[in-house]
């Protein structure tokens, strides 16, 4: 009754929803969250991506920018996204919820992705992703392949050395977070669960600079300036960093959790083990 | 200047509260390290990482909280002397305000990565605009209303000026800094840090120290001081670019932290019988005092929450605001 009503509202504002058959691929898909944008961009069939988020153009943030560079972007706002058209919104866990609960009231389906903080997530995700573009096939694909590079990378050294990734205001990730997984997986031993530290927390400069880590890995730095980024700068960091044989960032591969995440992971593991990467 | 024993004797008080304060500043930290071993790291001996713990993190973190201070205190002193209300105050006025709008902007604007004197040079100017905004607006022989009215307005301005260009940075994290600036802190301060407040501090010590001799002759009045030989045009000069320079050195790095220049020479004022050329040396070392107790503080209360100072002086220093809106009332109405 509801839903009927609603049809009816929307065809008297001029507007043809498709959707009518709930189990139909989706035509008009828009992506309101660098992560989602970034999965759907790896599944979807041409031209069924209609908009992604204006971040997923970002060179610092997304590993689909080229993908994306064609696409028209937007900035999460209901009425933006609602004047698509959208057959299907998909949106991450940090996406306004009063945007979400609009364009819900308006009729709109919207698929909520949780963040990933394991490597189970990501697999979960891009099947999520793959059932909601109704591209299970190309999904199973992109999984089977992330699943054999990641048996490929993994090793457990006997004596892992200690690494710990550190960010803006100093904020560390823990061991039940995506970074700590990637740093697991890389044969690292996560400095941060020294500190009791599990999920993510932030951990004082002296404390790090006395704990001396093998591996810093650092945030990448934005553009502009901020306070909470000049800490990347002090001479106790970066005496930290002069130790190591060169420096890691934490870069787009570690921004999302998409099968790149193994880009950053090998990256690491060569720093461990000396080899040199293929390029 | 007579040599008061009772004057004597508060400034060595202070003096050593002041080092107790900054011994204790050095000593405590999320690490636990042992005095004996701190201080052994001070002096350059010990691990190295302990020594660059000790060197570039706890050390300039004291020494900034000191000179920080010092400048807040010693202005509102200067301030409220020359203005003759006891109101006046860098942070009510808005000359902090303004201060961290002209760094804001010479960091958002690029100039303090190209040479580093464009961020307390670029506070310095807001410090200056805003003193003689204030000055043209209440005058010194503005009433309290005035005073704390155009304060209010250049405040707010200022306020909305630093909200405004940290939200169109395009860094994600400029926009949660806005509290910083209106707060001030400093957590992980480096030398570098120390280096660029201290030339303006120091400048500014130098120009506000010599107005005593000025303000004493002032609080008999405008004619008499005249009489007894004040250049009040040189006075007034003096006391705007000192105040400018040592609120734009210290806002530069340390954002604005409110209330301390009002409510140090508040309490001091008693002890030294009231005259103003004492109470500029004893509100810098109370300031001082002041604001290395609060750095204490936040570190003992709430260890990695990065709690900003401007949020423990406002609680003691609101209040103290209030008592005396509540006393000058009773005197002007």
């Amino acid at each position: 009754m509801v839903t009927a009503l609603l049809r009816v509202a929307c065809l008297a504002g001029g507007l043809s929803l498709v959707g009518a058959a709930a189990e139909a691929r989706p035509e008009r898909v828009v992506s309101v969250n660098l992560c989602t944008d970034q999965l759907a961009l790896m599944l979807a069939a041409p031209r069924q991506v209609i908009s992604v988020s204006y971040l997923a153009q970002d060179p610092l943030l997304s590993v689909m920018r080229e993908r994306a560079l064609d696409i028209p972007v937007n900035h999460a706002s209901a009425e933006e996204v609602f004047l698509l058209r959208p057959d299907l919104v998909l949106a991450g866990a940090t996406t306004p919820p009063e945007a979400l609960r609009l364009l819900r009231r308006l009729g709109v389906p919207v698929e909520v992705f949780p963040p990933e903080t394991s490597f189970q997530d990501i697999r979960d995700n891009l099947l999520r992703m793959g059932r909601a573009l109704d591209r299970e096939a190309r999904a199973e694909a992109v999984l089977a392949q992330f699943d054999a590079d990641l048996a490929a990378l993994q090793d457990h050294p006997a004596d892992p050395p200690s690494a710990v990734l550190y960010a803006a205001n100093g904020y560390v990730a823990g061991d039940e977070s995506l970074a700590g997984a990637m740093l697991a997986a890389a044969g690292y031993r996560n400095l941060a669960s020294d500190f009791g530290i599990r999920h993510g927390g932030n951990l004082p400069l002296e404390e790090l600079a006395l704990a001396q880590p093998d591996l810093v890995v650092v945030s990448e730095r934005n553009p502009g300036h901020a306070r909470a980024e000049e800490m990347l700068d002090h001479p106790a960091l970066r005496h930290l960093l002069e130790r190591q044989s060169r420096e890691v960032i934490s870069d787009r591969d570690w921004a999302c959790g998409t099968p790149h995440v193994l880009r950053a992971v090998a990256d690491l593991r060569a720093l461990r083990t000396g080899e040199k990467l293929p390029k | 200047m007579s040599r008061n024993p009772n004057y004597s004797l508060l400034l060595t008080g202070l003096g050593a509260l002041c080092l107790a304060l900054f011994a204790a500043s050095v000593l405590i930290g999320p690490a636990a390290i042992r005095p004996g071993d701190s201080l052994r790291a001070l002096s350059g001996q010990g691990p190295e990482m302990l020594q660059l713990v000790m060197r570039q993190i706890r050390l300039p973190r004291a020494l900034l909280a000191l000179m920080v201070g010092a400048a807040l205190g010693m202005s509102g002193a200067v301030m409220q002397g020359f203005l003759r209300n006891p109101l006046a105050e860098p942070g009510l006025v808005g000359t902090s305000a303004s201060a961290a709008l002209g760094a804001v902007l010479a960091i958002q604007l690029g100039l303090a990565a190209s040479f580093p004197l464009a961020l307390p040079l670029a506070a310095l100017a807001g410090a200056l605009g805003s003193v003689v905004l204030v000055l043209l607006l209440a005058g010194p022989r503005g009433g309290t209303m005035a005073l704390i009215l155009a304060g209010l307005a250049i405040s707010a301005l200022a306020g909305a000026a630093t909200a405004l260009v940290l939200n169109l940075s395009p860094n994600p994290y400029a926009a949660s800094e806005i509290i910083f600036w209106m707060l001030g802190s400093l957590s992980d301060r480096s030398m570098l840090h120390v280096w660029i407040a201290a030339p303006f501090i120091i400048c500014g010590a130098a120009l506000l120290f010599p107005t005593g001799r000025g303000l004493d002759a002032l609080t008999l009045g405008e004619d008499a001081a005249a009489a007894s030989g004040i250049d009040l045009r040189q006075l007034r000069l003096m006391l705007v670019a000192g105040t400018a320079a040592m609120i734009g050195g210290a806002t530069a790095v340390a954002g604005t932290i409110g209330f301390v220049g009002l409510v140090v020479p508040h309490v001091l004022r008693h002890a030294v019988g009231a005259r103003p050329s004492r109470l500029i040396a004893a509100s810098a070392l109370g300031g001082g005092a002041m604001v290395l107790a609060a750095d204490i503080a936040v570190r003992l209360i709430a260890p990695e929450r990065d709690l900003k100072l401007g949020v423990l002086t406002s609680i003691v220093g609101a209040p103290f605001f209030l008592h005396l809106i509540l006393k000058t009332r009773r005197l002007e109405w």
